[in-house]
């Protein structure tokens, strides 16, 4: 039973660390992208097609793709273009809830596309459950990039891009350029989760597949404090709590409902984000479109 | 003398020539973004294969080419307005609240309990009116002491809020104000409470005109009171108005409850107007997306109460022409509508939609620069 609780909560685990990881380097840089929800949805549709198209590795890859490639257009309004980050964010969602909803329409049934069986990602059988190797990269990647950010060169440009724009372009260094990159990364790390929940997961998609992860995976962010180990612990304690809802919601004679069960990971975010805000420091000029003077 | 006060009536006439075309600046954003929108709108359509100007036809000619068609554009704008205003009063406070969605289904939720009573319609309405407001306003309170006293980011308690809105209106539906005859929906509202029909034949009653009232009460209270003003203070520039005395406290939680008024009307809009079964359903029917659609009206109306009128009758528009979009030979669903709403938020959060088109940031330059020299010449002959 344990065990099995152990496996659900790894395999809800994998969207929320992801898509807090990429925001992590794509926030380190000094971006902020609200637009995550709509990225997870559209990739998990993308990487649905692509699946279909041409096998689940190709899902994945595709999902990632489309991912970067919403990104990057958020990326060229924010940096180059000097774009209101959060406006951007909400055009995304927006677009992305269109874009699915339009989608599933062509495919057949409204709302709803089931990936037939032979198209699903190959399982791995462990004592916790049959598993994805999707989460072994979710579990691994949080240390690459804490490694990334602390160790390398890389890491520190990133950082002085986030931190202080000014000093980072007298260095040397192309701000625009680096935030692009970045928020692509970024995007492409949230685009594999959301291929993830389509291909490797549930192996359907629905319009509201998403479900708020985006946003409960920025909510890891802030929790983590732009520290990636942190946002895997974050994404665990999501993953366990959305698990532990639906365990409790099998057992036999326990008298609440499934509704209120449901609404156990929101709660939950709400918690931890109020309970750590204060002790977090973020970049000084996130959110905020560099200027050259 | 004559010649002096011509000299300043000139002038006068440039600055005013002057200020209406800087002040077109704005009205012209919203338009590219809305030409942007449809365009790539259009493109996705040809992608999949549809006929984009056919389905355009069709949308235009349904949304705006007859009375029938103009009332029911009107018709879905009248909530439209009511949750563009919430984020609106927000923005304009500096905060991005995206709560509008759950504020929507709790104040439905309050609309169906005023369903239990039995009184006459003018009272009845009232009650479900002040009911929505005061439901509204308390969901509103979470995410606004959430940040008042931990520091949430509005963003995401807002998300989550409306998530356990949804949960709650499921389990509501599903157990307090159960419907015997369908699971899928709430207990009906008596008639006493319905809006009655502006156009017979169509979705618009006179809840339209509860919407342009609030627009107007928001407009009044933002721009001619000195809360109105606080609130905007705030919002541009927070230390300064600290510095200047304005609570900041007071103003955020203030712009967040009359955001939740709103949101909470916009749900007495639909439910006791345009909805045919004057109730709330499991999938949150006509209630769906309101709060997020409302966003994009706001952005293109400038987050201003009187733009908000406009853009939402745009919008109000591609959805009624959309729904027949999707009904004609096209058969383009509606749900494109959202996908160019997306892009047209996406083009306006570009700062200066027009410098991105060159040519069209040349003209428009040289123009006001021509203007305010001759304005500037007018002013120094004038003065001497």
């Amino acid at each position: 039973m344990i065990l099995q609780l152990i496996g659900f909560t790894l395999r809800a685990m994998v969207p929320i660390t992801l898509t807090a990881t990429g925001e992590i380097i794509g926030e380190t840089a000094g971006l902020f992208n609200i637009g995550l929800e709509g990225i997870l949805l559209i990739s998990a549709f993308a990487g649905a097609l692509g699946a279909k198209a041409g096998g689940p590795i190709v899902g994945l890859l595709v999902g990632m793709g489309v991912g970067a490639m919403v990104s990057l257009v958020f990326a060229v309004i924010n940096t180059y273009w000097k774009g209101t980050q959060m406006v951007t964010g909400i055009g995304i969602n927006l677009f992305a809830i269109g874009f699915v909803e339009f989608g599933l329409i062509r495919l057949g049934i409204p709302g709803y596309y089931a990936i037939p069986d032979r198209f699903h990602l190959a399982k791995l059988n462990t004592p916790f459950g049959l598993l994805s190797p999707v989460i072994f990269i979710a579990l691994a990647l949080p240390f690459i990039v804490y490694w990334l950010l602390k160790w390398t060169r890389a890491g520190l440009m990133l950082k002085a891009t986030g931190q202080a724009p000014e000093a980072a372009d007298v260095a040397g260094i192309n701000v625009n350029r680096i935030r692009l990159l970045a928020s692509v990364l970024g995007g492409a790390l949230a685009g594999l989760g959301g291929a993830y929940m389509s291909v490797a997961w549930f192996g359907f998609m629905t319009k509201g597949m998403s479900a708020g992860r985006g946003f409960i995976a920025l909510a890891t962010v802030v929790f983590s404090g732009l520290n990636p180990l942190l946002a895997l612990v974050g994404g665990l304690l999501f993953g366990f709590f959305r698990s532990l809802a639906s365990w409790v919601g099998t057992m036999p004679g326990i008298p609440i409902p499934g509704e209120f069960l449901d609404m156990i990971p929101y709660v939950v975010t709400l918690l931890v984000v109020s309970g750590v805000i204060g002790r977090v420091r973020f970049p000084k000029s996130l959110g905020k479109p560099y200027i050259r003077e | 003398m004559s010649e002096r006060t011509q000299g300043t009536f000139q002038s006068r006439l440039l600055r005013g020539a002057h200020r209406t075309l800087t002040g077109l600046h704005p009205a012209l954003e919203s338009v590219l973004a809305a030409v942007v929108g449809l365009l790539i709108g259009a493109l996705a359509m040809w992608l999949w294969g549809y006929d984009p100007w056919g389905a355009y036809a069709t949308m235009l000619k349904g949304a705006f080419g007859n009375g029938w068609g103009l009332s029911d554009s009107a018709a879905l704008a009248t909530p439209l307005i009511l949750t563009a205003l919430t984020f609106s009063i927000c923005l304009r406070a500096g905060m991005f609240n995206i709560g509008a969605e759950g504020q929507v289904l709790i104040g439905g939720l309050a609309v169906i309990t005023a369903g239990y009573f039995s009184l006459p319609p003018g009272l009845h309405h009232i009650v479900a009116l002040v009911f929505a407001m005061i439901a509204g306003a308390i969901w509103s309170i979470g995410p606004a002491l959430l940040k008042l006293t931990r520091g949430v980011h509005e963003v995401i308690s807002t998300i989550m809020f409306n998530w356990l809105a949804h949960f709650l209106v499921l389990f509501m539906i599903g157990n307090v104000v159960v419907n015997p005859q369908s699971a899928d929906q709430s207990i009906q509202i008596p008639s006493t409470a319905w809006f009655p029909k502006l156009v017979r034949g169509t979705d618009l009653t006179y809840a339209l005109f509860v919407s342009i009232a609030f627009a107007l009460i928001i407009y009044f209270i933002l721009w001619h009171t000195a809360v109105g003003y606080e609130v905007r203070a705030a919002g541009l520039n927070p230390t300064a108005a600290r510095y200047g005395g304005i609570k900041n406290k007071r103003t955020m939680l203030l712009s967040f409850l009359l955001g939740g008024i709103s949101a909470g009307l916009a749900a007495t809009m639909i439910i006791l107007g345009s909805s045919p079964n004057h109730a709330m359903f499991r999938g949150h029917g006509q209630l769906t997306n309101v709060g997020f659609d409302g966003m994009a009206v706001a952005m293109v109306g400038r987050n201003h109460p009187i733009g908000i009128l406009i853009s939402a009758m745009f919008f109000g528009g591609l959805t009624a022409g959309g729904r027949l979009m999707q009904l004609g030979t096209s058969r383009v669903p509606v749900e494109m509508v959202r996908l160019v709403m997306g892009v047209i938020v996406l083009t306006m959060s570009i700062p200066e939609l027009v410098r991105v088109f060159p040519s069209i940031k040349k003209q428009t330059t040289e123009l006001v620069k021509s203007l305010k020299k001759l304005v500037g010449s007018e002013r120094r002959r004038g003065s001497a």
